[in-house]
């Protein structure tokens, strides 16, 4: 049967970089994460070396790698890339069903989708033109206060008052926040005040796209409580997070999901000569070939 | 002997001048805004009297313009800096119909009519993609003064163009330029070309009347003088205290009220 078949998705972002590894029953093997620095590349094989560390195995025994993200081309190892939209979209559907709208909030860029039964991406809005209403702004923010990203959830839900942050660009947010901080506002009020501001851009977006319920939220912003709350406050309806800890690596999770799609087609197709069980046939671009492929690629 | 004085409390720095009756500039003086703005526009009028050895009572009327005219807590009456810059710039440049103020934080095209009224004007204040703050990120991600930015960049030899409109991604883009190799000065250049195009489409919007007038901080900067004289196709007046022609326009306003005889309000006056 297939099932030594093990397929990578990896999320190639503006911030991070994401990547899942799953099995032919849809189970997450291994995940791993790290920055993606200014060389998309060499992030996309730190991420993989990871990912197969995680998992124990060895390259080669990964039969299948699916890309997305801003950098999915940058990737010379890859079977395939795939929008993201698409990836979010599917990878949502397969944990809920009912959602029709779903917001991802990126480091760079944020995306309101409408999605059919199905799965299938209907509209779109995209911002990735500035940095208000994206992840960026609150990571602003989040440094002038001296917090690190992570923390940024658990500090804003301490606030009692939240201040008004009124700029639109988080430029100009800097210098709000500072005289937020000379008249002596409490820094949890100021970062609750950036989420609540951020909350209203996001789902002025999702607006844009039909507002159908169920909502689903992606992306890193999912380990957020502030923000999760702070959205279902203003959509005053409940958000689907992605389970297990998958809230930012739903990209990679959607794209790994595809990749075992198009596996699975393969191998229903009799379009591999291997016997079933086999996958090696259709490693039509083997990683060992491709490593060094991409380490010319990085240094031309 | 009558001395006026106009402070313009920006978003980034405070600037104050004493004019005489000559309408002369006795004395200037500036300093980073750096957390209150009243406490900025209070140190920067004590350091302009100090610097013309004078005292706050030699002052006989002041004007405070900018963003934070609000906070100036001693001035005796406020007036827009769109109306400082087209009064500062038509003193100095009589026929000046055009004036382009590129502040820290904002960026204000303003069209001067034939007697030196303000007729139009166009301001950039929601987003720092094509303001002094532009070159704020780059400043950082260079890691080089403000001062030197303009120097380098002049000295270009194959110009990077840069694509984000926004400061925040610029930021990244700069460095991600560095890291593939490309020459901070070719870096510099394009920042300086991005900021040139904004600025001159913000003009356009008002009418590109000459004389054009330079102003704000930003036109201390000899590569962002000679990129918009190219972009614009037309030269540039720009003066020696072109940072200060705020705080100028708001002394000269000064100066008509002193001159009508109005007196100085009392301490008690501007309170309530």
């Amino acid at each position: 049967m297939t099932t030594n078949i093990l397929v990578a998705g990896i999320d190639i972002g503006s911030t991070y970089t994401k990547t899942v590894l799953l099995d032919a029953t849809r189970t997450v093997r291994a995940t791993a994460i790290r920055r993606s620095g200014y060389k998309p590349a060499a992030a996309a094989i730190a991420v993989f070396d990871d990912l197969v560390a995680n998992a124990g195995i060895a390259k080669d025994d990964v039969t299948y790698i699916s890309t997305t993200g801003y950098g999915r081309y940058m990737v010379p190892f890859r079977h395939a890339q795939i929008t993201e939209l698409t990836c979010h979209a599917v990878a949502t559907s397969h944990h809920f069903p009912s959602v029709r709208t779903i917001l991802d909030i990126g480091g760079q860029d944020i995306k309101a989708i409408r999605i059919d039964e199905q799965g299938r991406v209907r509209a779109f809005r995209l911002n990735d033109k500035c940095a208000a209403g994206t992840g960026a702004f609150l990571e602003k923010t989040a440094r002038y206060l001296g917090l690190e990203t992570g923390d940024i959830g658990a500090y804003a839900l301490r606030s009692q008052a939240p201040v008004e942050i009124s700029s639109v660009c988080a430029v100009f947010a800097e210098s709000e926040v500072i005289n937020h901080l000379a008249s002596g506002i409490a820094p949890e009020d100021i970062m609750e005040g950036a989420i609540v501001a951020l909350s209203g851009r996001a789902t002025q977006l999702m607006k844009r796209v039909g507002l159908e319920a169920d909502f689903a939220l992606a992306g890193g912003m999912t380990h957020n409580a502030a923000m999760v709350a702070a959205l279902q406050s203003k959509l005053g309806a409940q958000l689907h997070l992605p389970p297990n800890g998958l809230g930012q690596l739903n990209g990679a999770f959607g794209a790994a999901l595809l990749g075992l799609r198009r596996v699975e087609r393969l191998l229903a197709e009799g379009r591999v000569i291997a016997a079933p069980g086999d996958a090696s046939a259709i490693k039509a671009r083997r990683w060992s070939t491709y490593v060094p492929q991409a380490v010319a690629a990085m240094s031309a | 002997m009558l001395y006026v004085a106009g402070v313009d409390v920006g978003s980034t720095q405070a600037k104050a001048v004493i004019l005489n009756e000559q309408a002369h500039v006795v004395a200037d003086a500036i300093l980073d805004v750096e957390m209150n703005m009243a406490t900025a526009a209070q140190q920067v009028f004590d350091r302009v009297v100090e610097t013309a050895q004078l005292t706050p009572e030699d002052i006989a009327f002041t004007v405070a313009t900018g963003y934070g005219r609000y906070r100036v807590t001693f001035g005796d009456i406020q007036v827009t800096e769109i109306s400082c810059h087209a009064r500062g710039a038509t003193g100095e440049f009589p026929r000046t119909r055009t004036v382009l103020d590129i502040g820290g934080q904002d960026t204000k095209a303003i069209r001067i009519g034939d007697s030196g009224e303000v007729v139009d004007f166009a301001m950039n204040d929601k987003c720092a993609a094509g303001t002094g703050r532009f070159l704020g990120a780059a400043s950082f991600a260079l890691d080089l003064p403000l001062s030197e930015l303009g120097p380098l960049a002049l000295k270009a030899t194959a110009p990077v163009k840069i694509t984000t409109t926004c400061t925040v991604f610029a930021e990244s883009e700069i460095i991600g330029h560095l890291a593939k190799g490309h020459r901070p000065e070719d870096v510099l250049a394009g920042m300086h070309y991005s900021i040139a195009t904004r600025c001159a489409s913000l003009v356009r919007r008002v009418g590109l009347t000459p004389e054009i007038t330079f102003t704000g901080g930003v036109s201390r900067n000899a590569a962002m003088v000679a990129l918009l004289e190219q972009v614009l196709a037309a030269p540039l007046n720009v003066s020696s205290r072109g940072h200060f022609m705020g705080a100028i326009g708001a002394a000269l306003y000064a100066l008509d009220h002193a001159r009508s005889g109005q007196r100085r309000a009392t301490a008690q006056e501007v309170a309530s």
